[in-house]
């Protein structure tokens, strides 16, 4: 069984204009060890995901799942008690925006003891050594020193390192890192990557991270989840997603790179992401798809896997060479 | 300039020539009482914008990118250094001639979620400029908003729309129709498409492309994005800490890097390509902060080729043959392999 298993997972948020569903039945495995990519442009529900498996979604919020579960533990019947116990310890989150996430008014020694004083205990030495460990783990000149210092006074990656820091300070056995260099520039985006994959080598963690930066997944992740307007619409590993994606969306979103470009105009995809009122019926990609036919606008497809596990939402999934390898017209299908 | 810029097809005049720009702030020092302290934001930059070519300036945070970006818009005088634009040498010219130059040059910023005031309907945000600008009757604004947002791809029942009812690709696209208004010869872009989502980003960069070929524009474009530069830009200026470390035609920078900074950004960047998956030059430490530079080569604490003269002496920007300019003692002594 996976550390990590979310079976048909539903986020609804009660707006004033009637339910919004953020999430709409998403699936993900992570197996201890694995570094998982969560992929998706923004309004993809990418974050709402993994904010519900963390309990830390707003009332207005409604999760519904057929499983959520983590280590073996129901994350939707435990206790809001129980799941104080796990969240912070074995599962560990990490922010987008450091200079947000952390408490200006607390130093990072008091910010990371916390947690250790809230799972682990022991004496106020002990934890203190451990924070300075800590810091020195993730690369923090003078550790014992930086201790005593206010998030203002560090810089956006100092503030991204503390954060990490705080996150693996009790040995997760699942870090969730969202959008963790965003905010950050190359070469500071370079060392907290370089850093998260270290740790995670080290300690043996799965790691799921979350990006909307395709390069940032080639270069780190072993499998991926591309994830559409609230669904998972492929899942794959990295490799062979990259070298032919089976989603007429991957395949699109991977042809937009200006990395990839053959010519000055890059080849781009038509429209927007459907948002809460204009959710398309059929396949919520069909407007966008170059190669919609009427089945994709009548009936939405299902996550299907092929003989490899390379899984696709699509009527007719792409071939090696980039072409839908099934007729999407329903007269035909019909007929056959 | 060097050598190898000349080489490349000049097309036309330049439109903008910087000589040596700088531009230095005073701040307050540490604490109430702390002595004055002045941070050194651009220092020494040169370079020419041509009709219908794009300079990139690629840096991270506190390189002096958006620095230059204010001069460049006449938002704030240089301390020091030339600025031509148009023929006309900004630091001898009237307040007349300021005012109609600030026409020419037109930017467009970021963030297109802050940029539109939410107040305006579409059509008075893109006829705010002519209004202030020229003597134009409401109709003829009225008939010049509609034409510009034919360019940039913008229907024309958005004319009476708020900006909150459009996406973000569509924000960037009156951004930039905004800064068409007044038919400038050179756009500022200060990292135009870094808050757009990929799909996103592809087309305002093929709009930016069309425009620029079609009105002939002269581009400086602000990006941290590599890949995004490589698309689009015919010459890259790097930065670092407010001083331009190397300049070279788009191929030559991408191809052979000089300056060790340039080399640990490009293999910082990462690629969008599983089995290039490669050795990273890993930087170690922080940007400076440019209240308190290091001596010598700003870039000396994180550089794998430092040597004693770096930690004492500024490289000054030296003519590398057929690549472009580099400033680096390394790249000059030939130490950089």
């Amino acid at each position: 069984m996976a550390l990590l298993e979310i079976n048909n997972l539903s986020v609804e948020f009660k707006t004033a204009h009637g339910a919004f569903r953020a999430v709409d039945g998403i699936d993900l495995a992570v197996e201890a060890g694995q570094v998982m990519a969560v992929v998706g442009e923004s309004g993809s529900g990418k974050s709402v995901a993994m904010l519900a498996l963390m309990g830390l979604l707003p009332w207005t919020a409604t999760v519904s799942a057929d499983s959520l579960t983590f280590d073996g533990w129901d994350m939707l019947a435990l206790s809001p008690r129980a799941r104080r116990r796990i969240i912070g310890k074995d599962l560990a989150m990490i922010f987008q925006e450091p200079m947000t996430s952390l408490n200006p008014c607390f130093t990072v020694g008091f910010q990371i003891t916390e947690s250790l004083k809230t799972h682990l205990g022991g004496t106020a030495s002990e934890r203190r050594a451990r924070a300075v460990e800590l810091l020195g783990l993730v690369g923090i000149p003078a550790p014992e020193k930086r201790l005593s210092a206010f998030p203002h006074q560090l810089s956006g990656g100092m503030n991204q390192r503390v954060m990490i820091a705080m996150a693996i300070a009790c040995n997760p056995r699942l870090l969730i890192a969202d959008e963790p260099t965003t905010a950050l520039d190359v070469t500071i985006q370079a060392q907290i990557l370089d850093l998260l994959l270290d740790l995670q080598k080290k300690t043996g963690m799965a790691l799921v991270l979350i990006t909307h930066d395709m390069a940032v997944v080639a270069e780190t992740a072993d499998a991926v989840s591309v994830q559409y307007a609230g669904q998972v619409v492929e899942r794959d590993r990295v490799d062979s997603l990259f070298a032919a994606p089976r989603h007429p969306y991957t395949h699109a979103l991977l042809k937009a790179l200006p990395e990839r470009a053959t010519e000055r105009h890059l080849p781009t995809i038509p429209g927007v992401v459907p948002g809460q009122f204009d959710r398309p019926k059929g396949c919520l990609f069909h407007p966008r798809c170059a190669f919609a036919g009427d089945l994709c606008r009548a009936e939405p497809p299902r996550l299907l896997a092929d003989a490899q596990g390379r899984a696709a939402r699509c009527h007719g999934p792409l071939d090696a060479a980039g072409q839908p390898t099934a007729s999407r017209d329903l007269a035909e299908r019909a007929a056959s | 300039m060097s050598d190898a810029v000349l080489e490349a097809p000049v097309l036309e005049a330049p439109v903008l020539e910087a000589g040596e720009l700088t531009r230095h702030y005073q701040v307050r020092g540490q604490g109430l009482f702390g002595k004055p302290a002045t941070v050194h934001a651009l220092d020494g930059a040169s370079f020419t914008l041509t009709p219908g070519r794009t300079l990139a300036v690629v840096g991270e945070s506190g390189c002096g990118k958006s620095t230059l970006a204010r001069l460049l818009t006449m938002i704030e005088p240089p301390t020091s250094g030339r600025l031509v634009i148009d023929g006309l040498d900004l630091t001898k010219a009237g307040k007349a001639e300021r005012a109609a130059l600030r026409r020419t040059v037109q930017i467009v910023f970021q963030d297109p979620y802050g940029s539109l005031n939410p107040r305006q309907r579409v059509g008075d945000i893109l006829a705010e400029p002519l209004k202030i600008n020229t003597d134009l009757t409401a109709d003829q604004r009225r008939q010049r908003v509609v034409e510009i947002m034919d360019q940039v791809g913008l229907r024309r029942e958005f004319f009476d729309r708020y900006p909150h009812m459009f996406s973000g690709g569509q924000r960037q696209r009156i951004a930039i129709a905004r800064a068409l208004m007044l038919d400038p010869r050179i756009l500022v872009l200060d990292e135009p498409v870094s808050a757009l989502d990929v799909s996103i980003q592809a087309q305002v960069l093929n709009l930016l492309a069309d425009l620029q070929e079609r009105l002939q524009l002269a581009y400086l474009f602000i990006s941290h994005d590599l890949s995004v530069v490589r698309h689009i830009a015919d010459e890259v200026m790097v930065m670092y800490l407010g001083r331009p470390v190397e300049h070279a035609p788009r191929d030559a920078l991408f191809g052979n890097p000089r300056h060790p900074y340039t080399r640990a950004l490009l293999s910082a960047t990462p690629s969008a390509d599983p089995d290039q998956r490669r050795q990273r030059i890993r930087l170690s430490g922080e940007l400076p902060s440019p209240l308190n530079p290091p001596p010598g080569c700003p870039f000396h604490p994180r550089c794998p080729l430092a040597n004693e003269r770096c930690h004492q002496e500024i490289p000054a920007a030296l003519d590398v043959p057929g690549h472009g300019l580099a400033a680096c003692h390394a790249v000059e002594e030939g130490r950089d392999g």
